[in-house]
Formats: structure tokens, C-alpha cells, sequence
């Protein structure tokens, strides 16, 4: 009874973090059309990981995004911030009304996070490689201060060229810093096209490993294996070092011709083309 | 004592290499005071802990030490994001790896952000000599200079490096300190820098014929050069601006009305430092002072042993001296 109970929870669950996604996915339609331009594809393949750690994972209160003992997120792959803003939006961080001048002049909403600006983002970016140092730098003060929060950094695929992302994992690994779970967004793709072509990555979760890292890999557009992962991370008190999650994703997901062709990596839809985009997210249900 | 049995007290190691920098004490020092006195100050180097001192910080406060290994980028992002959970994070290592390999970090994770986090670049200039260019820093005041939001100060000495550690705990802002090797001799006693004040330069002396604007480890030989020409029978003063920015414009403007001429001095390209600072005011004020730039002529500095390269650029106070007589006297021709 209790297991079934259970199960029944944790399917509505699921189910409010896919129709979630679908929101953030219909959103980051909605503000690229207003700056006429934007990352589609970055924020798609994420949209699940987001969804998931906002609303089934992370700790959080409505309205209140300095509460000290929050869990903390850092988007290292900032580009995809259009996906993250309607969410925060939706915990009530700031009015959802004032994502309308998004990237308008001198608004706070731009195509990378703004933390003097925007409550709820935790950290800036855009400048690949940055955000799991600061990430382990949350966890360390959360550490010297006897507080208990999580931290979770999100991280590109692309972003693992960048040296310092590996300076953190030493770093990390050396403090065991055991409050931090970094979460690659495995989309294959950086700007330049696939990341094989460009400069290749893998094995990853050996390198992860070697660095001292526990490293898990999911399915990263299936909320019910992301909730189970990142809720096993959290419970797990036995761990002793960081964890990295190398979630597969699908650059584009949602969109049928965007998926896997990185020529979405930056784009714009015009009117009839973009009613359409919205028409097939809708019938993903 | 010697450092290994039978060996001669002078000989020395990295271990006592301290010894033989008093001026760093202050920074480890000063900062475990403050940690004493309630201050969430955490300190944090790159693997340079004998190099600055922060050694001593560990001693007194192992659980608020981060050893970042060697890895300046991260270490200035990490101390971002200690800064944001309340946190006042100082993290040290040599002004080149700092300013120069870490200066985007600086950027985006520290001043972009307004974090409260503090960057101490020690062994800055050439006091590095003959470790050559990789480890000089002549650039550093130029490219922290122009980072909004960024506090740059640039202390005379030990004193006055403790009087603005003291002075940046309670600040919201990051802050650049620019500091030598440790052997600097000391301009102040800690008395002298009872109002010691980030932005506020400090007059020593009026000079009718010549102001020089001293900064860092030039601020003790420009004094020196000062009563040299002043024996002479010169009117000669000087500003120690030991604030880059916000530079004291108030004080450099008033300088300019009451000397014919000013020279600035600075263990620093003179292209973007103090020079290049005062000249900006000056003209944006239509202030018609000549302004002569002393300094690294824009060009990578020999090595050297470090007072060497002080006398071979005229950086040391009869260098200065010099370089102020034929200012004058060309100047009267």
C-alpha cells in the first residue's frame, strides 16, 4: 500500500516535471522570438535536467531566493539561460511579466544570467569553465559555515575543453567536497558541430573517475531516471566525494528538424515557422 | 639557526625563506587578526604559502586556509563563490599569475558580480629580477585599472599594506592590492596610519617646483630623492597615491596648482598605471601641469637582481633623483 502510495506519487511527480520541461521549452520559444535570436537547441536538451532539479529535487522556497539554507545552481553552460528563467519565474523569484523585455535594452534578462540582477540565479556566467569553480567555492563556505546545502553545477559538454573545469575536479576531489554534484549536459554538439569533430571528450566518465569523482551516467531527457538519480545523490550520506551526473541529451530535443543538427545552436524562427515549433511541443504530450 | 645539521646559519631554504621577508608578515598576520576579532575572512593562496607568508595564516587558522594548488584561475573563481555564502574571501599569489593568467576570472566571477572578494598580488613589478618576464608584473595596474567595480591599491610598505587590510574587511567591493616581495624598508610606522583611508592620498611635503606621484614600492624612494633634492634647495614633495582607483583626484589636481611640474613613479609600464591614471584627470581638467611618466618605458624589463634593475631603470632613489633634475633642469632651459 505504502509502495504503491509511493509509486503514485512519484508518477505525478514525473509528470509535473515533464510538463514543466514542455513549459520551459515553450518559454524559451517565447523569449527567443523576442530577441530575435537565441540558443534553441542548448536549452532544449537541458529543459528535462532543469525541470528536474527545480521541481523534484533541489531545496527550495517560493518567493525567497536568498533563503541561506536554499540548494544552490550554478548553469555553467549560461547560454541556455532563456530555459532557466521562466522557471525561476515560476517559483516566484521575480514577476513572470518581466521576462516580456527580455534582452531589451538595460533589462536584466540577457542570453547569459545576471546574479546582481536577476534573484534566483545563484552565480553569473557565460564564460565557459567558471561555474564549477565557483560551485565548489558554494559548497566549501556552506562547509566552513556548518550548513548543509547542495550545490549543483551544470555544465556543457563543450565546456569539458575548458582546462579549468579540471582545475575543480582536482580541487574538489582533493577537499572532498561531498556536497557538490556537477551534471554534464551530454548533447554531443559545441557551436563548431559535433564534439568528436571538434575536439573530442570521451571516455568521460573515466576521466571524471580519475579525477576522484564518483560519475553516473542517465538518460537525461527521462525525468523518472533523472528524479531517481539526483534523489539517491541527495539521500546518500555515505558518499565521501563529489558526484558528476553525465546526462544524454539530444541537442534540439522537442523540435523535430533541430534535433542533433548544430545549426541550432544559435537561430531564430520567423512567425509561421515558430507557431508551428510551439504547435509540435504542444502535441508532445 | 642553520636549516640542515652542519650546514652555516646563513645558508636557507624555502622554509626560512620568510625570515628573510618581514614586510609579508603583515599580510598573514593582519589577516589572522582579523579572523581573531570575528572577521569571516578566509585566506587562500596557489601554492606560494612560503612565498607570501600565508604559512602563518594556517598556523593560527588551519580550518579558514584553502590551498588551491596550483591552479590561479580556479582559486579566483572558488573565492567568488565563497564570497556569495557571506564569506570574505583573500586569495595571494604572484601579481603576473594573478593579474595577467587569472584576469578574466577577476572579471567576470569577482567584479562583474561585486563580490567581496580581495586579490593580493605579491611579488609584484620587476621584484621578481631574474626569474625574468613570465614572472614580472609591469601590466597589472593598467588591466586592473580598467575592470568596473574594481578597487586597485598599491601599499608603500608593510604599515600601510596592514592599515589597508584593515581598512577593506568591512568593504562590499572586490579589491585589487598590489604588493612587493617584503623587502621593502618601511616609509610609516603603524601610528602615522591611524587615518589611513582607501582612496586618499597622502601629502608629504608641498613641492612648488616639482610633485612627484609615488605609488607602491617607489613611494620609499621617491621620498628619499625628495630630501635629496630638496638639499639641492628644490621645493620638492610627494603624493604616496597609494590608491589607484578610485584615484584621489582631488589631491592630484592639487598637486598640479601648486607645482610647475609633476612626475609619477611607478614599478610599472608607464603606459595605464599611476602615470597614465593622473594624466587622465590632469587633462580631463584642463589642468596645463606637465606631467612626466616615470617607469618601465613600455618595454619587458631585463632580469637582473632586483636592485640592479632598480638602478638600471632609475627606479631606485638616486634613479629618481636623476630623472627629477633633468626634468627641472630641462625644464628651466
Amino acid at each position: 500500500m505504502t509502495t504503491a502510495m509511493s509509486d503514485e506519487t512519484t508518477a505525478a511527480e514525473i509528470a509535473r516535471i515533464e510538463e514543466r520541461a514542455r513549459f520551459a521549452r515553450l518559454e524559451t520559444v517565447r523569449l527567443i522570438s523576442i530577441a530575435k535570436t537565441g540558443h534553441y537547441a542548448s536549452g532544449f536538451s537541458c529543459a528535462e535536467i532543469l525541470a528536474t532539479l527545480y521541481y523534484g529535487v533541489m531545496r527550495l522556497r517560493r518567493g525567497e531566493p536568498d533563503w541561506p539554507e536554499r540548494d544552490r545552481f550554478l548553469f555553467g553552460k549560461g547560454h541556455a539561460a532563456a530555459t532557466l528563467y521562466p522557471l525561476l519565474a515560476d517559483w516566484g523569484f521575480f514577476p513572470a511579466a518581466e521576462l516580456d523585455e527580455y534582452t531589451r535594452l538595460g533589462n536584466a534578462f540577457g542570453d547569459h544570467p545576471d546574479m546582481t540582477r536577476i534573484p534566483g540565479i545563484d552565480f553569473s556566467s557565460g564564460s565557459l569553465g567558471h561555474a564549477l569553480s565557483a560551485g565548489v567555492g558554494m559548497a566549501l563556505g556552506g562547509r566552513m559555515q556548518g550548513q548543509d546545502f547542495t550545490t549543483y553545477v551544470l555544465l556543457g559538454d563543450g565546456e569539458q575543453h575548458e582546462g579549468q573545469v579540471w582545475e575543480a575536479a582536482l580541487h574538489a576531489a582533493h577537499h572532498r567536497v561531498r556536497d557538490l554534484v556537477a551534471i554534464v549536459d551530454r548533447n554531443d554538439h559545441s557551436l563548431d558541430g559535433q564534439i568528436d569533430g571538434v575536439t573530442g571528450i570521451e571516455p568521460l566518465l573515466d576521466k571524471w573517475r580519475a579525477f576522484g569523482w564518483e560519475a553516473h551516467e542517465v538518460d537525461g531527457h527521462d525525468a523518472g531516471a533523472l528524479l531517481a538519480l539526483f534523489r539517491a545523490l541527495a539521500a546518500d550520506r555515505e558518499r565521501t566525494c563529489p558526484a558528476v551526473v553525465v546526462a544524454n541529451t539530444i541537442k534540439g530535443k522537442g523540435i523535430s528538424y533541430m534535433e542533433s543538427e548544430f545549426g541550432w545552436h544559435l537561430g531564430w524562427l520567423a512567425p509561421q515557422d515558430e507557431a508551428n515549433a510551439i504547435a509540435e511541443l504542444e502535441g508532445g504530450r | 639557526m642553520s636549516v640542515a645539521p652542519g650546514l652555516q646559519p646563513e645558508s636557507w631554504h624555502l622554509l626560512t625563506l620568510l625570515e628573510r621577508a618581514p614586510g609579508l608578515h603583515v599580510l598573514a598576520d593582519t589577516l589572522s587578526d582579523l579572523v581573531d576579532d570575528g572577521h569571516p575572512v578566509v585566506a587562500g593562496t596557489a601554492d606560494l604559502k612560503y612565498s607570501n607568508g600565508l604559512i602563518r595564516f594556517q598556523e593560527r587558522h588551519p580550518d579558514r586556509f584553502v590551498q588551491f594548488g596550483i591552479s590561479e584561475q580556479h582559486m579566483v573563481s572558488t573565492a567568488a563563490g565563497l564570497a556569495t555564502t557571506g564569506l570574505q574571501p583573500y586569495v595571494a599569489t604572484f601579481a603576473s599569475f594573478l593579474a595577467l593568467l587569472a584576469c578574466e576570472q577577476i572579471r567576470t566571477d569577482a567584479a562583474y558580480t561585486q563580490l567581496p572578494v580581495r586579490l593580493i598580488g605579491h611579488h609584484a613589478g620587476i621584484t621578481l629580477g631574474f626569474y625574468g618576464t613570465s614572472h614580472h608584473a609591469t601590466e597589472d595596474l593598467a588591466i586592473m585599472r580598467s575592470i568596473a567595480g574594481l578597487t586597485v591599491i598599491a601599499p608603500a610598505d608593510p604599515a600601510q599594506l596592514g592599515a589597508a587590510l584593515r581598512a577593506s574587511v568591512d568593504r562590499p567591493e572586490p579589491i585589487y592590492l598590489r604588493i612587493g616581495r617584503g623587502q621593502e624598508p618601511a616609509v610609516y610606522e603603524d601610528g602615522d596610519l591611524s587615518e589611513f583611508e582607501i582612496g586618499k592620498a597622502i601629502a608629504h611635503g608641498a613641492g612648488e617646483e616639482l610633485t612627484i606621484l609615488a605609488t607602491g614600492s617607489m613611494v620609499h624612494p621617491a621620498l628619499q630623492a625628495a630630501e635629496a633634492l630638496r638639499a639641492e634647495g628644490r621645493s620638492v614633495g610627494v603624493l604616496d597615491v597609494h590608491t589607484i582607483k578610485p584615484l584621489d583626484e582631488q589631491a592630484v589636481l592639487a598637486a598640479a596648482a601648486r607645482s610647475e611640474r609633476l612626475m609619477s613613479v611607478e614599478e610599472h609600464n608607464v603606459l595605464g598605471g599611476l602615470g597614465g591614471a593622473a594624466a587622465e584627470v590632469l587633462s580631463a581638467h584642463g589642468a596645463g601641469t606637465p606631467l612626466h611618466r616615470h617607469g618601465i618605458r613600455d618595454e619587458f624589463s631585463l632580469i637582473g637582481p632586483p636592485t640592479h634593475l632598480y638602478r638600471h631603470y632609475r627606479l631606485d632613489a638616486a634613479g629618481i633623483a636623476a630623472e627629477a633634475r633633468e626634468l627641472l633642469d630641462g625644464a628651466a632651459r
